[in-house]
């Protein structure tokens, strides 16, 4: 009798949740408010500047997503998230969306049942070394110890890359970015490794950053991108045309301080038709018709994004790479906007 | 004869002759430096190693400290000002002092309003820790938790006046039937407290901003003032609490005892930061996605159940101490449980177990940096999240920790005074 009590409440509440969590759209929509998971702190990526404003590469996304949605970037709930309360937080609905660098990887996207759209960072994991130690290669790091994120997959690529190398290290577990710094410089590990993104920032900031370097092995592929649950895929598709929208409007022309005229003014039909000046887009996707329009305008192309959060111009300083358009040789590829 | 003898002695000395001043070894900073540093040979290499110590703090902190900067925008701009230099860059201080206090989301405007909570909480705590001071202020005392939540959250001042309301209506109810029947009493006052704030939710809805200050949700809560928060209400919740629990697990009632032993020793066998995690996100598994239990307040719920289970242990510890007799005394008295409890039992064994109950609320008020890990911003998490993740501070460290360490020193330090000068003075012991 009790246990049939039990299991009958537990299903009410597995009932509600699932109920509450199949229209994730209709839910922002009423809510008024965007609930974006970030990381509690990664530099360029997200972090709450001295007047509390949350600003970054991801933060950018999150405001784009409200943009689009509610048609206002400030509209958004920011969640931060550790690495290991991340994706508890998106299945039990506390967020609607992680924008948290995460890597796409098959058992992430099978097996915990959640639904990446999209790719807004290509990464890869590499390594940072004193330059007194006098390595060239991460296969002359036999013993070193090691910095390591736990819970990442930086920290399976490693012991997978020094498995197939036939090398030994030894790993220094450490929570947060942050931490991992205070520790290298301090001596505690010889290698720091984590993206290679993440390992460029971090040496920016270093007192003497030419005494350390990074090492030509990139030994893993880090897809990073925005990520909702699984079963949901009008609100999955929102997200990843959003990042779409971002990554064409970079690729046909349309930036922040256009993005009000060209659609007017534009003869290219695709500008038109993603801007909402012509065609029924928006409205396939249970947004307003200028919904690209809003996300661009809140903080602008892809290209625009990259260059205020992270590009060359920053502290941080990282160069487009993959991360460029396919017409410039990156990896960037939107789907056409018909 | 006594002439005979007046004029054999020649010389009669008749004052005492003054001492001879003691040689310079015995005397003044030499002896003092022979007694206390130098008097063995293991001795005297312990003073060299120790102010070999100091010599390199000095020499290593000293230059930190005096090329301090305080005025920069950046760790880039420190590093360029000091050229090379060793030196502190406390302008990290300076430019987020705030958000250390605050966290970065309370809205700059009503900063007042924590600082005033945070004042009048040495107000209320005055009466309960000096018992001289006259006893009509502890009504101060009563009112400073509904107060302190109204300055703290915000919102129409109706909100705590209900909830105080609540709280004299059940006491009036209890002190009314309490006289015929401790039960009967107990489930008046629940069911009178319970109408109240039902009563007290309608009158909310018409009233929602009468005398309202401007509402501050909990996850806008940070920094130094949530460890504060967290503190406060835990060490002063598990308090009432764990004394409940030591009686219950003495009880000879047997449901009692096994709950308050089931209870004890389940919270004592799983570490504070499972607790933490159950609080933060296998919670909101059971919980509808809208209807989320603040986020605070669970984590309020989890730390005092944590730590009124390791004050119940303590108690327990000087119940434990008291010799049978004491018990026996208070029975032979003709006095009841309540009363011998009050009288007689628990202020010896309370005052026995004052250093262990210090020791848990020192070691708890440091615990509730462990929010950090599930990603609430208390003054470490803050540290370790946004302000070394902001593209101007990252890399700075000391300055940052030495100043999280010397705030949570002063708090911790007072405390730990508090608790020798109480135990002196309740001291009735010949020693």
């Amino acid at each position: 009798m009790n246990k049939s009590v039990f299991l009958g409440a537990l299903t009410v509440v597995g009932m509600a949740a699932g109920v509450a969590s199949a229209a994730t759209l209709d839910d922002v929509k009423s809510r008024g408010t965007l609930n974006c998971g970030v990381s509690t702190g990664l530099v360029g990526f997200a972090a709450p500047n001295t007047s509390g404003e949350w600003e970054g590469f991801d933060v950018d996304l999150c405001r784009a997503v409200a943009a689009a949605v509610l048609g206002d970037p400030t509209a958004v709930e920011f969640v931060p998230t550790t690495p290991k309360t991340r994706f508890t937080a998106l299945s039990s609905g506390e967020v609607d969306m992680l924008a948290r660098n995460t890597t796409w990887t098959f058992s992430r996207d099978n097996d915990l049942k959640l639904e990446f759209t999209g790719i807004n960072y290509y990464d890869g994991q590499g390594f940072m070394v004193p330059t007194e130690l006098g390595v060239s290669s991460a296969k002359d790091l036999d013993g070193a110890t090691v910095c390591i994120q736990t819970g990442t997959t930086t920290e399976l690529n490693l012991a997978d890359y020094f498995r197939a190398n036939n090398i030994s290290y030894e790993p220094v577990p450490i929570e947060t970015n942050a931490e991992a710094q205070q520790q290298y410089l301090a001596g505690a590990c010889d290698v720091y490794t984590t993206d290679a993104s993440g390992l460029a920032a971090t040496r920016a900031t270093f007192e003497n950053p030419d005494d350390h370097v990074l090492l030509p092995e990139i030994i893993s592929k880090e897809p990073l991108g925005p990520l909702v649950r699984h079963g949901d895929n009008e609100w999955g598709d929102v997200i990843r045309w959003t990042l779409n929208a971002l990554i064409s409007a970079e690729e046909l022309g349309v930036t922040s301080a256009n993005v009000g005229e060209i659609g007017e003014s534009s003869n290219n039909p695709e500008i038109k038709r993603l801007l909402g000046t012509e065609g029924e887009l928006g409205a396939m996707l249970g947004l307003d018709p200028n919904w690209a329009q809003q996300a661009i305008t809140a903080g602008g192309n892809y290209g625009e994004i990259f260059e205020k959060n992270i590009g060359e111009n920053t502290p941080i300083g990282l160069s487009r790479g993959l991360n460029a358009q396919w017409t410039d040789g990156g990896l960037l590829y939107s789907p056409p906007f018909r | 004869m006594s002439d005979t003898h007046a004029q054999t002695v020649a010389f009669v000395r008749e004052t005492e002759i003054p001492p001879s001043p003691p040689p310079a070894s015995e005397a003044g900073v030499i002896k003092w430096l022979r007694e206390n540093l130098f008097s063995s040979i293991a001795n005297s290499i312990l003073t060299i190693l120790g102010l070999i110590a100091v010599y390199y703090i000095v020499v290593g902190l000293g230059p930190w400290l005096a090329n301090s900067i305080w005025q920069s925008d950046s760790l880039a701009e420190c590093r360029e000002i000091l050229d090379g230099a060793n030196g502190a860059c406390f302008a990290v201080i300076r430019e987020r002092w705030n958000q250390l206090l605050f966290g970065f989301r309370y809205p700059v405007d009503e900063y007042w309003r924590p600082a005033l909570a945070f004042v009048l909480l040495f107000v209320a705590i005055l009466p309960v820790l000096f018992s001289h001071l006259p006893r009509k202020l502890l009504i101060g005392t009563a009112l400073y938790p509904f107060l302190a939540f109204w300055l703290i959250w915000g919102g129409s001042v109706l909100i705590p006046i209900v909830a105080l309301l609540g709280f004299v209506v059940g006491a009036v109810a209890y002190s009314m039937i309490s006289a015929r029947s401790f039960v009967g009493a107990i489930a008046a006052a629940v069911i009178a407290a319970a109408a109240t704030w039902w009563a007290g939710g309608l009158l909310l809805r018409i009233g929602a901003d009468f005398l309202a200050l401007r509402a501050v949700p909990s996850r806008d809560l940070g920094g130094f003032m949530l460890n504060m928060i967290l503190g406060t209400v835990c060490v002063s919740l598990s308090l009432p609490i764990g004394i409940v629990l030591a009686l219950g697990r003495q009880s000879n009632l047997p449901i009692i005892k096994v709950l308050c032993v089931i209870f004890i020793e389940f919270v004592r066998g799983v570490p504070l930061i499972t607790l933490l995690f159950v609080a933060s996100v296998i919670l909101a598994y059971f919980f509808p996605p809208e209807s989320n239990l603040d986020l605070v307040l669970r984590v309020i719920i989890m730390i005092t159940m944590f730590a009124s289970a390791y004050i119940a242990e303590v108690i327990r510890g000087g119940l434990a101490a008291l010799p049978r007799g004491q018990y026996e005394a208070a029975d032979s008295l003709g006095l009841d449980y309540a009363q011998s409890m009050r009288l007689i039992i628990l202020p010896q064994a309370l005052k026995i177990s004052i250093p262990g109950i210090v020791n848990v609320a020192v070691g708890l008020f440091k615990d509730t940096t462990l929010v950090a890990i599930i990603s609430m911003y208390d003054l470490v998490g803050l540290i370790r999240g946004p302000i070394l993740a902001s593209t101007d501070w990252n890399g700075v460290y000391w300055e940052l920790w030495s100043f999280a360490a010397l705030l949570f020193f002063v708090i911790c330090y007072g405390i730990s005074q508090y608790s020798q000068w109480l135990e002196r003075k309740l001291a009735t012991d010949h020693r």
